[in-house]
């Protein structure tokens, strides 16, 4: 299978008044693929993804993503081409039920024109809701209030918004981290579900996870890319065996 | 949010309205004029919940769309000689304009910036409307009187006239308060409210839906300012003052901010209890005063949010 | 326009520009400290004006009597009500930002309504407390007004000292930086709290007591201090207290001869529309400190 790039970084830097905290990094994604980013606090991999998705703007640098120039695009901008983010700490709507917080997310493409803003259109939008919350095994918890549900299921609520918005990319910043070890399986399983639909780029700390669900990893340490491969290259790679895995 | 609910609110709505319609048959004169006057203001409070209570954003400025309504309407009165429709609309025209504008600049603020600068900007305004004292006869303000006719033979000066166009506003307000929270678009706004940056990475750009919150609420104060002015007959720089501007936010905070029929109750409330503490004192602020020291304290979510939380779950 | 005029307007602003940096200064204080927008800073000054005029007529003696009591009675009570603002109210709402905005508005009106009930509608005249002219090349000036500029520096002065040089001051600059750590290391916090609302409110009610004699004492006034204090503490940038009385200096001078050689109500617009533009080129003067 000939691999195709979703996403195309070259010469991404991003400077915080002095401090570099990614610095001239090339990146690209293939499409369909895991790709995880790891590295240890301050390497620069949530600033990295956070100009990915739009969060963050770049220094200097330029991204590409299906062909297309997105650097200038606004982050709402951005999840409507398809690159979706979902938060490292949850951030969801909390008063509201966990059916009305995928709603918000199903009803975004649906809102096209005037008419498309003001008309609910429930039946079908309503039904992509259930199936986004059947997907991560929410079914029975619709009509729970976001704030009520215990943390692992609030997690899982953060990736049934991310599919919701049919992304093309999906970004997941820390997914793991909070959960219990049977949550942690489950959550690969879902993860390589996803995976059948929508590239998926992963920042993780959980080395195991990593080298388990991904298909390629990048390694930064202090803002730069040190390596790039499969899980097989990474954990022979010396550069990364001093600099993260401490051998 | 299965259909029987909705349909519930909606009944709950129209016999509100129609309630307020048929009222007129049997009101005596003086709570006749009294309801006419609570569903102009209560316009305003709509307008003024659909940025607190839906959107999140504490406005200390709404005098001034008002106020531009009101303008809108002495001056092409008073200048031009216009009649009360197109009067009317000139006043509505305004408030959306005025709105509009301060809508652009307060794209990008929120919180408590965006208190300060509506609060600025209503200032400017009044203090711009004094400076230019020979166009809005300053202070003193413009008296309407006098006008033609609507249609046919009702005049202005007739009191079912009055009440019958204070309903019209009224239900337009209150129906497109309900559209626009059941709709996807209120719950973007509803969304901005908890929680603005996940809206933004669900694709949603906040700024354009906070410019549309901005303008529906502001043109539907210009609209309770427009009917004010022609229905009461009085346009003045007062209008604008931040006094003016704290009313409608009383009256929502007491109804119960997002909540459609808050504004209304809250309105109501507060217009009764000044008219019955006006009848034994001439400062009816102080009460203003003591009901928001207590509203904060002992009733954040107002009347309507109470019944909600306690009593009526489905009320939108 | 004459020199004379010019130099006329500057004294003027610099009086105006005085008792505006006392004024803002209470407000920034409040905000800095406790994030609390105090909607009834105003009113504040207003009492301070009003209990100059009460002292005067009970007080017997001459004007300078009655202004030295009043200079220390209406501090003391108009600080005494904000304690007791402080512990009724902001306290019990756990000073959440919106709601101590609305209920600071309740106190505004309140404290509004009180004055017009006890003492009435009409602007009350107070009589300076010293009266001679200091005689400049070109005109005579009030030499009160002098008095006032130098008292003003002599309070900022001393507010000054207390913030850099007391505990209690060490304990305001600890809480603002962070309630929950300072709480954590054994400050006061809730006493802290209840002291910087009663210092505000004592700056404001100073001010009235040294304005009336110029400007008289009525009980609408305070929405105007509120107004200019607001756009000096958004401009020179909240809790920032060196910049708000940068700004209190530029603009009370500006506005100052503005007023003199134009007109005021073009200054204030002129002074409000800044103040907009400030927050929205740059919310994160007020916004970004003042956002949960």
């Amino acid at each position: 299978m000939a691999a195709v790039t979703l996403l195309e970084a070259k010469g991404l830097t991003r400077r915080y008044s002095g401090l570099l905290a990614v610095d001239d990094v090339e990146f690209s994604l293939e499409k369909g693929e895991i790709h995880a980013i790891i590295g240890p606090n301050g390497a620069g991999k949530t600033t990295l993804v956070g100009m990915i998705s739009g969060r963050v703007s770049p220094t200097s640098g330029t991204i590409n993503f299906r062909g297309e120039d997105v650097t200038s695009m606004s982050a709402p901008e951005r999840v409507m081409a398809g690159i979706v983010y979902t938060f490292q700490v949850t951030s969801l709507f909390k008063p509201l039920t966990a059916a009305e917080n995928v709603r918000l997310a199903v009803q975004r493409r649906q809102m096209t024109g005037f008419a498309g803003k003001l008309r609910a259109g429930d039946a079908r939008v309503l039904e992509r809701v259930d199936e986004c919350l059947a997907r991560v095994g929410l079914a029975g918890h619709a009509d729970r209030v976001a704030a009520e549900l215990p943390y692992g299921h609030q997690r899982l609520l953060e990736v049934a918004m991310g599919l919701a918005l049919e992304p093309e990319l999906l970004i997941l910043d820390e997914p793991t981290q909070g959960l219990a070890p049977a949550e942690i399986v489950d959550f690969m399983a879902l993860v390589r579900k996803v995976a059948e639909t929508a590239t998926v780029l992963i920042i993780e700390h959980n080395l195991k996870v990593v080298l388990e669900l991904s298909e390629r990893i990048t390694v930064m340490d202090q803002g730069r890319v040190i390596a790039e491969g499969s899980p097989d290259e990474i954990e022979r790679h010396p550069a990364v065996q001093r600099a993260y895995l401490g051998a | 949010m299965s259909r029987p609910t909705s349909d519930r609110a909606l009944i709950l709505h129209l016999a509100v309205l129609a309630t307020l319609l048929l009222l007129q048959l049997v009101l005596p004169a003086y709570h006749h004029t009294n309801v006419a006057r609570i569903m102009v203001y209560a316009v305003l409070a709509i307008g003024y919940n659909v940025l607190l209570g839906y959107t999140g954003l504490l406005s200390l400025g709404h005098a001034m769309f008002f106020a531009a309504g009101a303008y809108g309407v002495g001056l092409t009165v008073h200048w031009l000689g216009w009649g009360p429709l197109a009067a009317l609309a000139a006043g509505i025209v305004t408030g959306l304009a005025v709105s509009a504008l301060a809508a652009v600049v307060l794209m990008r603020t929120t919180g408590v910036a965006f208190l300060i600068v509506t609060l600025m900007l209503a200032q400017a305004f009044q203090l711009t409307a004094q400076y230019f004292k020979d166009l809005t006869l300053g202070d003193n303000g413009i008296v309407i009187a006098d006008l033609p006719p609507v249609a046919f033979d009702w005049s202005i000066a007739d009191p079912s006239v009055k009440y019958n166009l204070a309903w019209l506003a009224f239900a337009f307000a209150l129906l497109l308060s309900l559209l626009l929270v059941r709709s996807p678009l209120g719950r973007v706004l509803v969304a901005i409210r908890e929680n603005e940056p996940r809206a933004r990475m669900l694709g949603y750009e906040t700024a354009h839906y906070r410019v549309f919150a901005i303008i529906v609420s502001g043109g539907l104060a210009g609209l309770s300012g427009a009917l004010y002015a022609l229905l009461f007959g009085y346009v003045g720089t007062s209008m604008a003052s931040l006094q003016n501007s704290t009313l409608p936010l009383l009256w929502t905070l007491l109804g119960g901010p997002g909540t459609t029929l808050g504004p209304l109750i809250g309105t109501g409330f507060m217009f009764y209890l000044v008219d019955i503490a006006s009848s034994f004192t001439s400062s009816y602020l102080l009460l203003v005063g003591l009901a928001l020291i207590a509203l904060t304290l002992w009733l954040p979510k107002g009347i309507a949010g109470k019944l909600r939380q306690r009593w009526v779950p489905w009320l939108p | 326009m004459t020199l004379s005029q010019i130099i006329l307007a500057l004294l003027e602003g610099a009086v105006g520009a005085s008792v505006l940096a006392l004024t803002a200064l209470g407000l920034s204080l409040v905000f800095g400290v406790m994030r609390v927008i105090n909607i009834a800073h105003g009113e504040q000054v207003m009492l301070g004006a009003i209990l100059a005029w009460a002292t005067a007529q009970m007080v017997g003696g001459g004007p300078l009597v009655g202004f030295l009591v009043a200079l220390i009675v209406a501090p003391l009570l108009v600080g005494g009500m904000a304690v007791a603002a402080d512990y009724l109210v902001l306290r019990r709402v756990g000073y959440d930002p919106e709601r101590t905005i609305v209920a600071t508005m309740g106190l505004l009106f309140v404290a509004q309504q009180a004055v017009l009930m006890t003492f009435g509608p009409d602007a009350k005249p107070v009589e300076a407390p010293i009266y001679f002219r200091v005689q400049f090349p070109w005109f005579g000036y009030s030499g009160y007004k002098l008095i006032v500029i130098a008292a003003s520096l002599v309070l900022l002065g001393l507010t000054w000292w207390a913030l850099a040089k007391t505990r209690i001051g060490l304990y305001m600059r600890a809480t603002q930086m962070d309630g929950e750590i300072a709480q954590a290391y054994g400050v006061p916090v809730h006493r802290v709290y209840a002291i910087v609302f009663a210092a505000g409110a004592m700056l404001a009610a100073i001010a009235g007591v040294l304005i009336v004699p110029i400007r008289q004492a009525y009980y609408l006034m305070g929405g105007e201090f509120l107004l200019l204090a607001f756009i000096v503490v958004i401009v020179g940038g909240l809790g920032n207290l060196r910049g708000t009385m940068i700004a209190a200096a530029v603009i009370g001078i500006g506005e100052g001869m503005i007023s003199v050689l134009f007109s005021p109500t073009l200054s204030k617009i002129v002074a409000t529309l800044l103040v907009a533009l400030v927050l929205v080129v740059r919310p994160g003067g007020l916004a970004g400190e003042g956002d949960r």
